[in-house]
């Protein structure tokens, strides 16, 4: 419910101006703002007013209430791929699962996609898995916005009372879903490792905590929707189904300019990445143990060899050998490719949690007792510098042949 | 100019560890220290303070936690905030992302009504989940920038720059707004006999939940969404075939063995 503190409210408008619906009007004789009955409770305005006159109160939904929440969501994000728009594989990994959870509660998925331009993305969803797609298209949808994306999800889960909304911990997805679990009173777990229904039908959340020391089961007993963020390369996406289809609804946006109040100022791509390391399928990482910044032409030699992209550990990236985008670790990216390289890494517990679901793991480390080796499917105890020319004009010999 | 900087004092993440016997955590032992990038958000607001002189720019540490968090807070108070409050109370006990995030909230509105800029790190190297700045600023009702790396001012703008996966970008916002810091000058201060000197005259302060009217509804465990089922330890991976390289060229032929037995290579 949209409460008005009327002593605070100044009748100043940009309630009325920000809200997306037309739901909120100040009245010309008592200069106070009005709520409407098509309020979804988006909270556009309550973040607008300078008077703090707007509030909402969001009360926990008693038993029979959480009944009431169905279906699982899943926030489709995509990226640009030079003139083309693509979804995330985290998108098509959370459809996966999420389609999992919804035949587990004998329910349906349905996905948000937001963006300008983009219903050409709908039928790939449903190939995935999608059973409904809520699509939203708006000229100022067309770039990720905090305040842009949150208030059209908001208003959506409002409407639609879902009980499991799933994002992927992207950057931006880890900027849209706090805000929009606080905009909702609602519980968020980050980072999930795993997710599943539990004998009363709730959703079980799984991840790691401490740097991956330990792990901890998350439940939110008494909101709705159930909310989580997942690392991308943690579920399997499903084959696509070409001949799958669903339902489009088409949600109506009437975004205001001013309801953004952030704005981008320049896009820098980094020059070195030719790839993204988390689309990649050979991964060949370097960390401390390469020495110098020189060293690493032996790496990249090494990755060109095998068609691989190179990638590395954070004290690369603090030092600035190589850009922020390749970064393997809890803060970098998490990466799961077929084969994976670990070059003079030693195995702290933050790198290996971006790796370890990796499907083949092969090390070299001159120390026996690095923890590397614990994860490692395949090892070398012994000198980089010493093994890798070697292995590289093997691989050079196998091809001239 | 007021930047309030919000900081966690965490321990040492990766020298925590579960009892496998009792499934609780094993503490002992463990230091706390100043949560890094925490540090990093503590060094842009000190950065800002001395590029920026004529915005006479004031720097107020915030942090919830354990009266022991004070240690926390002494080390802002060396690295160039200018005073300090820890909102420490049992009350706040059991609190999630959303209910810590309503205490950080009336912490802020209480203490430093007049806040211009807040920085944060972000993300807390215990819990990771990068979740309580944003939280903090939709319930402040001001825009946020995440990831941030640099902050310029501009009057009564910022501009920041955001690591994205494929690089960066750029964004500006109006002021009031918070940002997390993701990054800062990799080298770990040491604080001059003068700083150490100099943060025990500043102002150090705790306040209760009742010292800030905040509503019992609203914090600790009660007001916590998420409720933690079980924690565990995570499973032992066994490690794979560990061969000794002292030979290297026998090492690079045994691993060019393993690549084509398992049809890794596809030249």
């Amino acid at each position: 419910m949209l409460q008005i503190d009327y002593e605070a409210c100044t009748g100043c408008k940009i309630c009325e101006r920000v809200c997306p619906f037309g739901a909120i009007i100040v009245e010309p004789e008592t200069k106070k703002a009005r709520v409407l009955d098509n309020c979804t409770l988006c909270g556009a305005c309550v973040n607008a007013c300078n008077f703090n006159a707007l509030s909402i109160e969001r009360k926990a939904v008693s038993e029979e209430e959480l009944a009431l929440y169905k279906d699982v969501f899943v926030w489709s994000e995509w990226e640009k791929k030079g003139d083309t728009l693509q979804i995330k594989n985290v998108a098509l990994e959370l459809i996966a699962k999420g389609r999992e959870l919804a035949d587990k509660l004998g329910e349906t998925i349905a996905v948000i996609l937001l963006g300008k331009n983009v219903d050409h993305l709908v039928d790939e969803l449903f190939h995935h898995g999608a059973d409904k797609v809520f699509l939203c298209q708006h000229d100022l949808l067309e770039n990720y916005s905090t305040d842009g994306y949150t208030t059209v999800i908001s208003s959506i889960i409002a409407v639609e009372k879902p009980s499991i909304v799933l994002y992927g911990a992207t950057p931006n997805g880890r900027d849209l879903a706090p805000r929009i679990a606080a905009r909702l009173a609602l519980g968020l777990t980050a980072d999930c490792t795993g997710l599943d229904i539990n004998s009363v039908n709730q959703l079980v959340q799984t991840r790691p905590a401490f740097g991956g020391n330990i792990m901890a089961s998350i439940i939110s007993p008494y909101t709705r929707p159930q909310m989580s963020t997942v690392r991308p390369n943690v579920f399997a996406k499903l084959q696509p189904d070409t001949t799958r289809t669903g339902i489009v609804e088409e949600v109506e946006v009437t975004l205001k300019p001013i309801s953004i109040r952030t704005k981008i100022v320049e896009e820098i791509v980094s020059q070195d990445e030719s790839t993204n390391i988390e689309d990649a399928e050979i991964l060949v990482s370097a960390g401390r143990g390469i020495g110098s910044k020189e060293s690493l032409s032996l790496i990249s030699d090494m990755a060109e060899e095998l068609d691989a992209t190179v990638s590395g550990s954070r004290a690369l990236v603090d030092l600035g050998w190589i850009p922020h985008p390749q970064q393997v670790g809890q803060s970098g990216k998490t990466v799961a490719p077929t084969l994976y390289f670990a070059l003079g890494i030693s195995g702290a517990i933050q790198h290996l949690v971006g790796m370890s679901s990796s499907d083949t793991i092969v090390s070299i480390n001159n120390d026996p007792d690095a923890p590397i080796f614990k994860v490692t499917d395949f090892g070398i105890v012994g000198d980089i510098f010493e093994i890798i020319p070697e292995f590289i004009k093997l691989l050079k010999a196998r091809e001239n042949k | 100019m007021k930047i309030v900087v919000l900081v966690k004092q965490v321990p040492e993440a990766d020298k925590v560890a579960v009892d496998p016997e009792t499934g609780t955590l094993i503490r002992e032992g463990v230091a706390s220290i100043l949560n890094p990038y925490c540090e990093y958000a503590l060094d842009q607001a000190a950065k800002l303070k001395q590029t920026y002189l004529e915005e006479d720019i004031e720097i107020i540490a915030i942090s919830m936690g354990p009266p022991q968090a004070k240690i926390a807070l002494m080390r802002c108070l060396e690295l160039g905030a200018d005073s300090a409050y820890l909102l420490s109370d049992r009350k706040f006990a059991g609190s999630d992302v959303w209910a810590t995030s309503s205490a950080l909230k009336e912490g802020i509105v209480n203490l430093v009504p007049d806040f211009d800029l807040i920085l944060t790190g972000k993300q807390a190297i215990d819990g990771d989940t990068a979740q309580v700045p944003a939280e903090t600023a939709e319930q402040l009702g001001i825009p946020q920038i995440t990831y941030g790396v640099d902050v310029k001012l501009d009057r009564r703008r910022i501009e920041v720059k955001r690591e994205v996966e494929t690089g960066y970008q750029i964004l500006s916002t109006r002021l009031p707004a918070l940002v997390t810091m993701s990054k800062g000058s990799n080298i770990r201060r040491i604080p001059s006999m003068r700083q150490v000197l100099d943060a025990r005259k500043k102002l150090l302060e705790t306040a209760s939940a009742d010292d800030l009217n905040i509503d019992d509804s609203k914090i600790g465990l009660k007001a916590s969404p998420t409720q933690v089922d079980k924690i565990f330890a995570p499973p032992i991976k066994t490690g794979g075939d560990i061969i000794d390289g002292s030979d290297p060229v026998l090492a690079a032929k045994k691993l060019l063995d393993y690549l084509v037995e398992n049809n890794f290579l596809k030249r």
